[in-house]
């Protein structure tokens, strides 16, 4: 199976799913999940170091340094002096500039305070960090931060954790058409046919945490969220039929036994 | 002196360095950040960077999220 790479900042990836590594019942778990993904890419949030449990090692212990890239958020963040301080904590701890900035505006949606990303992605990107925003499904905004010099967005599908699915297809579809870096869908996704069909869209990748961690079997549902998205990059780049009001038939229409 | 590592205060020796601090907490170094007083510490200052009576000390590492 072929599938174009998913490249960002100048960096190539197989994989279109990028996976969170929260929320797991256990690091074995986790390592479990991540493997049956196929993900290259996967989150991590910035914590102060427990100071009486750090006997007992940290979550990267559990993860093979040169198999998957961290991708530090800046989760719980609200406001850009939040985040902007949050991003280069993570670039010392793990040595690379690429982050997810989230600036959150409410508790209760978690939705972004845009005002606020934009603030911090200038501050960041001119600081020399790789910022990939979660953002609102704003076409105007997702533009602003191109300019800004993002290199890619990542508007969210429905609230964080909501497993809702893709409730918004046309904005996602419009932030694609008006933008050139790549649109990660991030935030929303419940099950394995809401990532095919953010992929179907054209969607360069996709990132979720809750709909794997959350499931009955976690192992299981990251293996289907890959076959999910493979499965709808595949259906993308085959180029479906149009839809039509009625039918065609799939059989000859001439030659038919005679009466 | 006293020091506040994490939001907790702490009795240290005197002019103990970052990489002291962390070697007294068991915490590797490779693997984490340190602000003093909102001023992070590059890893290759640890050991040279001395820490005074009242300074804030954060230190934060990686943990799971989405």
């Amino acid at each position: 199976m072929s599938q174009g790479k998913l490249t960002i900042a100048g960096r190539e990836f197989n994989s279109r799913l990028m996976v969170g590594t929260g929320k797991y019942a256990s690091n074995d778990q986790m390592v479990a999940a991540l493997e049956a993904s196929g993900a290259e890419i996967i989150t991590v949030a910035v914590r102060r170091v427990n100071l009486a449990e750090m006997g007992k090692g940290c979550m990267l212990d559990f993860i093979d340094p040169k198999k998957y890239t961290l991708l530090p958020n800046t989760a719980a963040c609200f406001t850009a002096e939040d985040a902007i301080r949050t991003c280069r904590l993570a670039r010392e701890a793990g040595l690379s500039d690429m982050v997810k900035l989230e600036v959150l505006g409410d508790e209760k949606t978690l939705f972004p305070d845009n005002e606020e990303l934009l603030k911090a992605a200038k501050v960041l990107v001119g600081e020399g960090f790789t910022v990939l925003p979660y953002c609102s499904d704003d076409v105007i905004l997702c533009k602003k931060l191109e300019q800004l010099g993002c290199a890619a967005v990542m508007p969210l599908a429905a609230p964080i954790g909501s497993g809702l699915g893709i409730r918004n297809p046309y904005n996602i579809k419009i932030i694609m058409e008006a933008v050139k870096i790549p649109v990660i869908v991030d935030a929303g996704v419940g099950t394995a046919s809401d990532a095919a069909i953010a992929m179907e869209l054209g969607c360069d990748a996709i990132l979720m945490n809750t709909a794997i961690a959350g499931a009955k079997d976690p192992v299981a549902m990251a293996r289907a969220m890959r076959l999910g998205v493979e499965a709808g990059r595949l259906a993308y780049e085959a180029g479906r039929i149009p839809k039509k009001l009625y039918a065609t038939a799939s059989s000859p229409l001439t030659d038919l036994i005679g009466s | 002196m006293t020091i506040i590592v994490n939001g907790e205060a702490r009795q240290m020796a005197d002019g103990i360095t970052v990489r002291q601090l962390l070697d007294e907490l068991q915490i590797p170094p490779t693997r984490v950040a340190v602000e003093v007083n909102l001023e992070i510490i590059p890893k290759s200052a640890y050991a040279e960077r001395a820490l005074q009576d009242a300074d804030k000390i954060e230190i934060v590492h990686f943990v799971g999220g989405g």
